[in-house]
Protein backbone atom coordinates (compact mmCIF):
# COMPACT_ATOMS: atom_id res chain seq x y z
CA UNK A 1 0.00 0.00 0.00
CA UNK A 2 2.07 2.92 -1.23
CA UNK A 3 1.52 6.08 0.66
CA UNK A 4 0.90 9.47 -0.77
CA UNK A 5 4.17 11.33 -0.94
CA UNK A 6 3.04 14.71 0.36
CA UNK A 7 0.69 13.17 2.86
CA UNK A 8 3.35 11.21 4.62
CA UNK A 9 5.93 13.95 4.74
CA UNK A 10 3.65 16.75 5.88
CA UNK A 11 1.28 14.60 7.87
CA UNK A 12 3.98 13.07 10.01
CA UNK A 13 4.39 15.54 12.81
CA UNK A 14 0.94 16.98 12.57
CA UNK A 15 -0.84 13.66 12.90
CA UNK A 16 1.31 12.68 15.86
CA UNK A 17 0.61 15.96 17.63
CA UNK A 18 -3.11 15.84 17.01
CA UNK A 19 -3.79 12.27 18.02
CA UNK A 20 -1.33 12.25 20.91
CA UNK A 21 0.13 9.12 22.42
CA UNK A 22 -2.26 6.60 20.93
CA UNK A 23 -1.08 7.31 17.42
CA UNK A 24 2.55 6.98 18.46
CA UNK A 25 4.31 3.74 17.70
CA UNK A 26 7.33 4.99 19.57
CA UNK A 27 7.64 7.86 21.97
CA UNK A 28 10.95 8.72 23.56
CA UNK A 29 10.93 11.30 26.32
CA UNK A 30 14.07 12.95 27.68
CA UNK A 31 16.14 9.81 27.28
CA UNK A 32 19.57 9.67 28.88
CA UNK A 33 21.90 6.72 28.64
CA UNK A 34 25.37 6.37 30.03
CA UNK A 35 27.76 3.46 30.32
CA UNK A 36 29.68 4.06 33.51
CA UNK A 37 30.92 7.62 33.25
CA UNK A 38 30.50 7.82 29.51
CA UNK A 39 27.27 9.48 28.61
CA UNK A 40 26.07 8.19 25.25
CA UNK A 41 22.62 9.74 24.90
CA UNK A 42 21.69 13.13 26.31
CA UNK A 43 18.09 14.23 26.54
CA UNK A 44 16.76 12.60 23.40
CA UNK A 45 13.08 13.04 22.67
CA UNK A 46 11.35 11.67 19.61
CA UNK A 47 7.88 10.56 18.71
CA UNK A 48 7.10 8.39 15.77
CA UNK A 49 3.64 7.75 14.42
CA UNK A 50 2.54 4.37 13.09
CA UNK A 51 3.77 3.62 9.62
CA UNK A 52 6.43 6.29 9.76
CA UNK A 53 9.96 5.57 8.62
CA UNK A 54 12.68 7.43 10.49
CA UNK A 55 16.31 7.19 9.47
CA UNK A 56 18.98 7.93 12.05
CA UNK A 57 22.18 9.31 10.58
CA UNK A 58 25.31 10.65 12.19
CA UNK A 59 28.99 9.97 12.74
CA UNK A 60 30.03 6.68 14.33
CA UNK A 61 29.84 6.72 18.08
CA UNK A 62 27.14 9.37 18.09
CA UNK A 63 24.67 7.07 19.88
CA UNK A 64 22.50 5.91 16.97
CA UNK A 65 22.79 2.22 17.78
CA UNK A 66 22.32 2.78 21.50
CA UNK A 67 19.18 4.77 20.81
CA UNK A 68 17.91 1.92 18.65
CA UNK A 69 18.63 -0.62 21.38
CA UNK A 70 16.76 1.49 23.90
CA UNK A 71 13.66 1.16 21.74
CA UNK A 72 13.45 -2.61 22.24
CA UNK A 73 14.89 -2.66 25.71
CA UNK A 74 18.19 -4.30 24.81
CA UNK A 75 19.61 -1.29 26.62
CA UNK A 76 17.82 0.25 29.57
CA UNK A 77 17.78 4.06 29.72
CA UNK A 78 19.66 5.65 32.57
CA UNK A 79 16.95 8.30 32.75
CA UNK A 80 13.81 9.13 30.81
CA UNK A 81 11.07 7.08 29.24
CA UNK A 82 10.58 4.97 26.13
CA UNK A 83 7.02 4.14 25.14
CA UNK A 84 6.42 1.45 22.53
CA UNK A 85 2.79 1.30 21.46
CA UNK A 86 1.90 3.13 24.63
CA UNK A 87 3.80 0.76 26.93
CA UNK A 88 6.55 2.27 29.06
CA UNK A 89 9.66 0.09 28.69
CA UNK A 90 11.20 1.65 31.78
CA UNK A 91 8.30 0.62 33.97
CA UNK A 92 8.97 -2.55 35.99
CA UNK A 93 5.41 -3.69 35.29
CA UNK A 94 6.03 -3.90 31.56
CA UNK A 95 6.67 -7.39 30.18
CA UNK A 96 9.68 -6.43 28.16
CA UNK A 97 9.93 -9.82 26.43
CA UNK A 98 6.40 -9.38 25.12
CA UNK A 99 7.30 -5.93 23.80
CA UNK A 100 10.42 -7.29 22.11
CA UNK A 101 8.34 -9.94 20.37
CA UNK A 102 6.50 -7.06 18.68
CA UNK A 103 9.62 -5.10 17.77
CA UNK A 104 11.81 -6.73 15.15
CA UNK A 105 15.49 -5.96 15.03
CA UNK A 106 18.01 -6.51 12.26
CA UNK A 107 21.67 -6.31 13.23
CA UNK A 108 24.71 -5.20 11.30
CA UNK A 109 26.37 -8.59 11.70
CA UNK A 110 23.16 -10.61 11.05
CA UNK A 111 23.47 -12.54 14.35
CA UNK A 112 21.83 -15.67 12.98
CA UNK A 113 21.88 -18.77 15.15
CA UNK A 114 24.69 -20.78 13.54
CA UNK A 115 23.66 -24.12 15.05
CA UNK A 116 20.27 -24.13 13.33
CA UNK A 117 19.25 -24.33 9.72
CA UNK A 118 17.64 -21.35 8.05
CA UNK A 119 14.07 -22.54 8.63
CA UNK A 120 14.65 -23.07 12.35
CA UNK A 121 16.34 -19.70 12.65
CA UNK A 122 13.08 -18.15 11.50
CA UNK A 123 10.65 -20.48 13.24
CA UNK A 124 12.23 -20.94 16.66
CA UNK A 125 10.75 -17.79 18.19
CA UNK A 126 7.37 -18.63 16.69
CA UNK A 127 7.46 -21.97 18.44
CA UNK A 128 8.89 -20.88 21.77
CA UNK A 129 7.69 -17.31 22.13
CA UNK A 130 4.39 -17.43 20.25
CA UNK A 131 3.91 -21.09 21.21
CA UNK A 132 2.81 -22.14 17.72
CA UNK A 133 2.97 -25.77 16.66
CA UNK A 134 5.96 -26.77 14.59
CA UNK A 135 3.76 -27.11 11.53
CA UNK A 136 2.23 -23.64 11.86
CA UNK A 137 5.60 -22.12 12.67
CA UNK A 138 7.29 -23.76 9.70
CA UNK A 139 4.53 -22.57 7.38
CA UNK A 140 4.93 -18.97 8.49
CA UNK A 141 8.71 -19.24 8.40
CA UNK A 142 8.66 -20.65 4.86
CA UNK A 143 6.34 -17.88 3.74
CA UNK A 144 8.61 -15.17 5.18
CA UNK A 145 11.65 -16.80 3.61
CA UNK A 146 9.82 -16.75 0.29
CA UNK A 147 9.09 -13.04 0.82
CA UNK A 148 12.78 -12.26 1.12
CA UNK A 149 13.68 -14.41 -1.87
CA UNK A 150 15.10 -17.42 -0.08
CA UNK A 151 12.65 -20.16 -1.04
CA UNK A 152 14.52 -23.44 -1.25
CA UNK A 153 17.20 -22.45 1.29
CA UNK A 154 15.26 -23.74 4.32
CA UNK A 155 17.69 -26.55 5.08
CA UNK A 156 20.88 -24.57 4.59
CA UNK A 157 23.04 -23.54 7.51
CA UNK A 158 23.76 -19.82 7.94
CA UNK A 159 27.46 -20.45 7.31
CA UNK A 160 26.61 -21.74 3.83
CA UNK A 161 24.93 -18.50 2.82
CA UNK A 162 26.36 -15.25 1.53
CA UNK A 163 26.18 -12.15 3.72
CA UNK A 164 23.22 -10.84 1.76
CA UNK A 165 21.35 -14.10 2.13
CA UNK A 166 22.13 -14.21 5.85
CA UNK A 167 20.76 -10.71 6.29
CA UNK A 168 17.59 -11.77 4.45
CA UNK A 169 17.19 -14.66 6.88
CA UNK A 170 17.60 -12.18 9.73
CA UNK A 171 14.90 -9.97 8.23
CA UNK A 172 12.62 -12.98 7.74
CA UNK A 173 13.28 -14.00 11.34
CA UNK A 174 12.06 -10.62 12.55
CA UNK A 175 9.13 -10.41 10.15
CA UNK A 176 7.91 -13.88 11.11
CA UNK A 177 6.98 -12.51 14.53
CA UNK A 178 4.59 -10.10 12.78
CA UNK A 179 6.18 -7.06 14.38
CA UNK A 180 4.56 -3.66 14.72
CA UNK A 181 7.93 -1.96 14.46
CA UNK A 182 11.15 -2.89 12.71
CA UNK A 183 14.55 -1.60 13.82
CA UNK A 184 17.51 -1.77 11.45
CA UNK A 185 20.98 -1.30 12.91
CA UNK A 186 23.25 -0.57 9.94
CA UNK A 187 21.77 -3.59 8.21
CA UNK A 188 23.89 -3.20 5.08
CA UNK A 189 27.19 -2.05 6.59
CA UNK A 190 28.74 -5.50 6.77
CA UNK A 191 27.76 -6.48 3.24
CA UNK A 192 29.80 -6.54 0.06
CA UNK A 193 28.75 -3.56 -2.06
CA UNK A 194 27.04 -5.68 -4.69
CA UNK A 195 24.79 -7.28 -2.05
CA UNK A 196 23.60 -4.03 -0.49
CA UNK A 197 21.02 -3.27 -3.15
CA UNK A 198 18.97 -6.41 -2.55
CA UNK A 199 18.68 -5.73 1.18
CA UNK A 200 17.77 -2.09 0.62
CA UNK A 201 15.11 -3.22 -1.85
CA UNK A 202 13.52 -5.41 0.80
CA UNK A 203 13.64 -2.58 3.33
CA UNK A 204 12.12 -0.21 0.82
CA UNK A 205 9.31 -2.65 0.11
CA UNK A 206 8.66 -2.98 3.84
CA UNK A 207 8.50 0.79 4.19
CA UNK A 208 6.06 1.06 1.32
CA UNK A 209 3.87 -1.62 2.88
CA UNK A 210 3.37 0.68 5.87
CA UNK A 211 5.78 -0.81 8.41
CA UNK A 212 6.91 1.49 11.20
CA UNK A 213 10.67 1.54 10.89
CA UNK A 214 13.67 3.08 12.58
CA UNK A 215 16.70 2.71 10.37
CA UNK A 216 20.24 3.46 11.45
CA UNK A 217 22.06 3.81 8.17
CA UNK A 218 24.98 5.22 6.28
CA UNK A 219 23.07 4.86 3.00
CA UNK A 220 22.17 8.51 2.45
CA UNK A 221 20.33 7.82 -0.78
CA UNK A 222 18.13 5.30 0.96
CA UNK A 223 17.43 7.78 3.76
CA UNK A 224 16.54 10.49 1.29
CA UNK A 225 14.25 8.30 -0.79
CA UNK A 226 12.55 6.15 1.82
CA UNK A 227 12.49 8.04 5.11
CA UNK A 228 9.56 10.18 6.18
CA UNK A 229 11.89 11.95 8.54
CA UNK A 230 15.62 11.91 9.00
CA UNK A 231 17.20 12.54 12.38
CA UNK A 232 20.82 13.66 12.61
CA UNK A 233 22.51 12.63 15.85
CA UNK A 234 25.80 13.95 17.11
CA UNK A 235 27.39 13.50 20.52
CA UNK A 236 24.31 11.71 21.85
CA UNK A 237 21.73 14.30 20.93
CA UNK A 238 19.36 14.85 18.04
CA UNK A 239 20.81 17.90 16.37
CA UNK A 240 18.36 18.17 13.49
CA UNK A 241 15.25 16.26 12.52
CA UNK A 242 12.92 16.76 9.61
CA UNK A 243 11.85 15.57 6.18
CA UNK A 244 14.74 14.27 4.07
CA UNK A 245 14.57 17.23 1.72
CA UNK A 246 15.07 19.67 4.58
CA UNK A 247 17.87 17.66 6.14
CA UNK A 248 19.84 16.95 2.99
CA UNK A 249 19.16 20.06 0.91
CA UNK A 250 18.86 22.68 3.59
CA UNK A 251 20.86 21.68 6.68
CA UNK A 252 20.59 24.34 9.37
CA UNK A 253 23.44 23.52 11.73
CA UNK A 254 27.14 23.64 10.91
CA UNK A 255 27.57 20.17 12.35
CA UNK A 256 25.10 18.62 9.93
CA UNK A 257 26.55 20.64 7.06
CA UNK A 258 29.97 19.32 7.94
CA UNK A 259 28.73 15.74 8.25
CA UNK A 260 26.94 15.86 4.91
CA UNK A 261 29.98 17.38 3.25
CA UNK A 262 31.96 14.38 4.42
CA UNK A 263 29.53 11.61 3.44
CA UNK A 264 27.91 12.88 0.28
CA UNK B 1 68.25 -62.78 24.28
CA UNK B 2 67.64 -63.62 27.93
CA UNK B 3 66.83 -59.98 28.75
CA UNK B 4 64.31 -59.65 25.96
CA UNK B 5 62.74 -62.94 26.86
CA UNK B 6 62.41 -61.77 30.46
CA UNK B 7 60.83 -58.54 29.33
CA UNK B 8 58.29 -60.31 27.15
CA UNK B 9 57.54 -62.84 29.85
CA UNK B 10 56.97 -60.13 32.46
CA UNK B 11 54.67 -57.86 30.45
CA UNK B 12 53.49 -59.74 27.39
CA UNK B 13 52.92 -63.35 28.47
CA UNK B 14 50.38 -64.20 25.77
CA UNK B 15 49.21 -67.37 27.46
CA UNK B 16 48.57 -65.52 30.70
CA UNK B 17 46.81 -62.72 28.87
CA UNK B 18 44.54 -65.16 27.06
CA UNK B 19 43.56 -66.77 30.35
CA UNK B 20 42.42 -63.46 31.88
CA UNK B 21 40.95 -61.93 28.74
CA UNK B 22 37.50 -63.58 28.92
CA UNK B 23 36.92 -62.27 32.44
CA UNK B 24 38.26 -58.84 31.53
CA UNK B 25 35.83 -58.60 28.63
CA UNK B 26 32.71 -60.18 30.09
CA UNK B 27 32.94 -58.78 33.63
CA UNK B 28 35.53 -56.01 33.71
CA UNK B 29 34.76 -54.15 30.51
CA UNK B 30 31.04 -54.13 31.23
CA UNK B 31 31.54 -52.81 34.76
CA UNK B 32 34.04 -50.18 33.67
CA UNK B 33 31.69 -48.95 30.94
CA UNK B 34 28.79 -48.88 33.35
CA UNK B 35 30.73 -46.83 35.88
CA UNK B 36 32.13 -44.52 33.19
CA UNK B 37 28.87 -43.77 31.41
CA UNK B 38 26.95 -43.10 34.62
CA UNK B 39 29.75 -40.95 36.06
CA UNK B 40 29.89 -39.00 32.78
CA UNK B 41 26.15 -38.39 32.85
CA UNK B 42 26.33 -37.29 36.48
CA UNK B 43 29.30 -35.01 35.75
CA UNK B 44 27.88 -33.45 32.59
CA UNK B 45 24.44 -32.74 34.05
CA UNK B 46 25.80 -31.36 37.33
CA UNK B 47 28.54 -29.51 35.48
CA UNK B 48 26.01 -27.83 33.21
CA UNK B 49 23.90 -26.72 36.18
CA UNK B 50 27.04 -25.53 37.90
CA UNK B 51 28.09 -23.50 34.86
CA UNK B 52 24.74 -21.71 34.82
CA UNK B 53 25.40 -20.66 38.39
CA UNK B 54 28.96 -19.69 37.50
CA UNK B 55 27.73 -17.24 34.84
CA UNK B 56 25.06 -15.77 37.09
CA UNK B 57 25.01 -12.00 37.23
CA UNK B 58 24.87 -12.02 41.02
CA UNK B 59 28.11 -12.35 42.95
CA UNK B 60 26.31 -13.99 45.89
CA UNK B 61 25.00 -16.77 43.67
CA UNK B 62 28.31 -17.26 41.86
CA UNK B 63 30.41 -17.46 45.02
CA UNK B 64 29.34 -20.91 46.32
CA UNK B 65 29.80 -22.36 42.85
CA UNK B 66 33.35 -21.02 42.65
CA UNK B 67 34.07 -22.53 46.08
CA UNK B 68 32.71 -25.88 44.90
CA UNK B 69 34.94 -25.83 41.83
CA UNK B 70 38.01 -24.89 43.85
CA UNK B 71 37.34 -27.61 46.41
CA UNK B 72 36.67 -30.56 44.09
CA UNK B 73 39.40 -29.62 41.64
CA UNK B 74 41.79 -29.17 44.51
CA UNK B 75 41.35 -32.57 46.16
CA UNK B 76 43.04 -35.76 44.91
CA UNK B 77 40.44 -38.09 43.37
CA UNK B 78 41.49 -40.93 45.62
CA UNK B 79 40.72 -38.83 48.69
CA UNK B 80 37.29 -37.71 47.48
CA UNK B 81 36.34 -41.26 46.51
CA UNK B 82 37.29 -42.59 49.92
CA UNK B 83 35.55 -39.75 51.76
CA UNK B 84 32.34 -40.21 49.75
CA UNK B 85 32.41 -43.99 49.23
CA UNK B 86 33.55 -45.08 52.67
CA UNK B 87 32.72 -42.02 54.69
CA UNK B 88 29.07 -41.50 53.81
CA UNK B 89 27.90 -45.06 54.66
CA UNK B 90 29.95 -44.98 57.86
CA UNK B 91 28.36 -41.67 58.80
CA UNK B 92 24.97 -43.31 58.35
CA UNK B 93 24.24 -41.57 55.05
CA UNK B 94 23.67 -44.53 52.76
CA UNK B 95 21.01 -43.58 50.23
CA UNK B 96 22.33 -46.17 47.77
CA UNK B 97 22.63 -49.10 50.17
CA UNK B 98 25.81 -51.14 50.35
CA UNK B 99 26.94 -51.42 46.77
CA UNK B 100 30.08 -49.31 46.23
CA UNK B 101 29.10 -48.43 42.66
CA UNK B 102 26.67 -45.56 43.28
CA UNK B 103 29.12 -43.97 45.71
CA UNK B 104 31.99 -44.25 43.26
CA UNK B 105 29.81 -42.81 40.48
CA UNK B 106 28.75 -39.98 42.73
CA UNK B 107 32.29 -39.23 43.88
CA UNK B 108 33.73 -39.22 40.35
CA UNK B 109 30.69 -37.30 39.15
CA UNK B 110 31.16 -34.64 41.84
CA UNK B 111 34.84 -34.25 41.03
CA UNK B 112 34.29 -34.08 37.29
CA UNK B 113 31.27 -31.77 37.64
CA UNK B 114 33.72 -29.16 38.90
CA UNK B 115 35.78 -29.52 35.72
CA UNK B 116 32.73 -29.60 33.45
CA UNK B 117 31.31 -26.57 35.23
CA UNK B 118 34.43 -24.62 34.31
CA UNK B 119 34.46 -26.03 30.77
CA UNK B 120 30.83 -25.09 30.11
CA UNK B 121 31.33 -21.70 31.74
CA UNK B 122 34.15 -20.89 29.36
CA UNK B 123 32.04 -22.20 26.47
CA UNK B 124 29.14 -19.94 27.39
CA UNK B 125 31.33 -16.90 27.96
CA UNK B 126 33.27 -17.42 24.74
CA UNK B 127 30.06 -16.88 22.75
CA UNK B 128 29.61 -13.44 21.32
CA UNK B 129 27.07 -11.38 23.28
CA UNK B 130 25.32 -10.71 19.97
CA UNK B 131 23.77 -14.19 20.09
CA UNK B 132 22.06 -13.29 23.35
CA UNK B 133 20.95 -9.93 21.92
CA UNK B 134 19.52 -11.60 18.81
CA UNK B 135 17.65 -14.17 20.88
CA UNK B 136 16.24 -11.52 23.20
CA UNK B 137 15.29 -9.30 20.26
CA UNK B 138 12.82 -11.89 18.97
CA UNK B 139 11.14 -11.98 22.35
CA UNK B 140 12.86 -14.89 24.08
CA UNK B 141 13.27 -14.71 27.84
CA UNK B 142 16.80 -14.95 29.22
CA UNK B 143 16.10 -18.55 30.18
CA UNK B 144 14.84 -19.47 26.70
CA UNK B 145 17.79 -17.72 25.09
CA UNK B 146 20.13 -19.68 27.34
CA UNK B 147 18.67 -23.11 26.65
CA UNK B 148 17.76 -22.71 22.98
CA UNK B 149 20.58 -20.52 21.68
CA UNK B 150 23.54 -20.22 24.03
CA UNK B 151 23.90 -23.65 25.62
CA UNK B 152 23.63 -25.71 22.40
CA UNK B 153 26.44 -23.63 20.91
CA UNK B 154 28.48 -23.66 24.11
CA UNK B 155 28.24 -27.46 24.35
CA UNK B 156 29.45 -27.79 20.79
CA UNK B 157 32.32 -25.40 21.39
CA UNK B 158 33.58 -27.33 24.38
CA UNK B 159 33.29 -30.83 22.91
CA UNK B 160 37.05 -31.21 22.38
CA UNK B 161 37.78 -30.04 25.93
CA UNK B 162 35.10 -32.41 27.28
CA UNK B 163 36.76 -35.30 25.51
CA UNK B 164 39.79 -35.05 27.78
CA UNK B 165 37.49 -35.18 30.76
CA UNK B 166 35.65 -38.24 29.43
CA UNK B 167 38.95 -40.05 29.09
CA UNK B 168 39.95 -39.10 32.62
CA UNK B 169 36.61 -40.40 33.89
CA UNK B 170 37.14 -43.80 32.22
CA UNK B 171 40.50 -44.06 33.94
CA UNK B 172 39.31 -42.74 37.31
CA UNK B 173 36.67 -45.48 37.53
CA UNK B 174 39.51 -47.87 38.38
CA UNK B 175 39.65 -46.22 41.80
CA UNK B 176 36.37 -47.92 42.71
CA UNK B 177 38.52 -50.89 43.85
CA UNK B 178 39.33 -48.82 46.97
CA UNK B 179 35.76 -49.31 48.17
CA UNK B 180 35.96 -53.12 48.15
CA UNK B 181 34.33 -55.14 45.41
CA UNK B 182 32.62 -58.53 45.17
CA UNK B 183 33.95 -60.77 42.40
CA UNK B 184 31.17 -59.85 40.00
CA UNK B 185 31.63 -56.13 40.70
CA UNK B 186 35.27 -55.98 39.68
CA UNK B 187 36.13 -53.71 36.78
CA UNK B 188 39.07 -53.91 34.38
CA UNK B 189 41.77 -52.80 36.77
CA UNK B 190 40.80 -54.85 39.80
CA UNK B 191 40.41 -58.04 37.76
CA UNK B 192 43.84 -57.52 36.25
CA UNK B 193 45.35 -56.67 39.61
CA UNK B 194 43.86 -59.76 41.30
CA UNK B 195 45.02 -61.95 38.45
CA UNK B 196 48.51 -60.47 38.49
CA UNK B 197 48.79 -61.01 42.24
CA UNK B 198 47.62 -64.62 41.92
CA UNK B 199 49.95 -65.71 39.12
CA UNK B 200 52.85 -63.37 39.91
CA UNK B 201 52.91 -61.91 36.41
CA UNK B 202 52.01 -58.42 35.26
CA UNK B 203 50.73 -59.34 31.79
CA UNK B 204 47.12 -59.15 32.98
CA UNK B 205 47.62 -55.46 33.79
CA UNK B 206 49.00 -54.88 30.31
CA UNK B 207 45.94 -56.65 28.90
CA UNK B 208 43.70 -54.33 30.94
CA UNK B 209 45.71 -51.38 29.68
CA UNK B 210 45.09 -52.45 26.08
CA UNK B 211 41.36 -52.52 26.75
CA UNK B 212 41.45 -49.09 28.42
CA UNK B 213 43.11 -47.71 25.30
CA UNK B 214 40.56 -49.51 23.15
CA UNK B 215 37.90 -47.43 24.94
CA UNK B 216 39.64 -44.08 25.17
CA UNK B 217 41.28 -43.83 21.75
CA UNK B 218 38.06 -44.38 19.75
CA UNK B 219 36.38 -41.92 22.13
CA UNK B 220 38.78 -39.25 20.91
CA UNK B 221 37.89 -39.95 17.31
CA UNK B 222 34.18 -40.19 18.02
CA UNK B 223 34.21 -36.74 19.61
CA UNK B 224 36.19 -35.33 16.70
CA UNK B 225 33.65 -36.81 14.30
CA UNK B 226 30.65 -35.45 16.21
CA UNK B 227 32.37 -32.09 16.51
CA UNK B 228 32.95 -31.94 12.79
CA UNK B 229 29.42 -33.01 11.98
CA UNK B 230 27.85 -30.45 14.29
CA UNK B 231 30.05 -27.71 12.92
CA UNK B 232 29.33 -28.41 9.27
CA UNK B 233 25.76 -29.61 9.56
CA UNK B 234 24.58 -32.94 8.17
CA UNK B 235 23.26 -31.42 4.96
CA UNK B 236 26.38 -29.59 3.89
CA UNK B 237 27.23 -31.80 0.97
CA UNK B 238 23.70 -31.81 -0.40
CA UNK B 239 23.32 -28.03 -0.02
CA UNK B 240 26.63 -27.45 -1.73
CA UNK B 241 25.49 -29.43 -4.73
CA UNK B 242 22.20 -27.58 -4.82
CA UNK B 243 23.88 -24.22 -4.76
CA UNK B 244 26.07 -25.25 -7.67
CA UNK B 245 23.11 -26.57 -9.63
CA UNK B 246 21.03 -23.45 -9.13
CA UNK B 247 24.02 -21.30 -10.00
CA UNK B 248 22.44 -18.13 -8.82
CA UNK B 249 18.96 -18.53 -10.19
CA UNK B 250 16.61 -18.55 -7.22
CA UNK B 251 13.91 -16.86 -9.23
CA UNK B 252 13.33 -14.03 -6.82
CA UNK B 253 14.85 -11.19 -8.74
CA UNK B 254 17.59 -10.91 -6.08
CA UNK B 255 19.52 -13.76 -7.53
CA UNK B 256 22.91 -12.12 -7.27
CA UNK B 257 24.03 -13.80 -4.13
CA UNK B 258 23.93 -17.53 -4.45
CA UNK B 259 27.27 -19.09 -3.72
CA UNK B 260 27.82 -20.22 -7.26
CA UNK B 261 26.88 -16.81 -8.55
CA UNK B 262 29.46 -15.21 -6.32
CA UNK B 263 32.13 -17.63 -7.31
CA UNK B 264 31.63 -16.80 -10.97
CA UNK B 265 32.34 -13.16 -10.37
Amino acid sequence: MPRDETGKVLGGDRAANAAGEAACAIEIRNLYKSFGHVSVLKDVSLSQRRGEVICLIGPSGCGKSTLLRCINGLEMPTKGHVFVEGQDLTSPQTDIDAVRARVGMVFQSFNLFPHMNVLNNVSIALRHVKKLSRKQADEIASARLRDVGLAGKERARPAQLSGGQQQRVAIARSLAMDPAIMLFDEATSALDPELVKGILAIMRELAVSGMTMVVVTHEMRFAREVADRVAFLDHGAIVEIGPPAAIFDNPQTPRLQEFLAQVL
Amino acid sequence: MGGLHNLLKTFFDVEDMMSVFPTLITVGLWNTLQLSVLAMLFAVICGLMLSLVLVSRSWFIRMPAFLYVDLFRGLPAILTILLVGQGLPIAGIAPFGRSPYPYAIMAIGLIQAAYFGEIFRSGIQSLDRSQMLAARSVGMTRRQAMWLIIIPQAVRNVLPASMNQFIIIVKETSLVYLLGLFTFQRELFSIAQDHAANVGNLSALVAAGIIYCAITVPLTHLVNYVDHRLREGPTLARQGEQAMAESGADGSGWALESKAGRAER
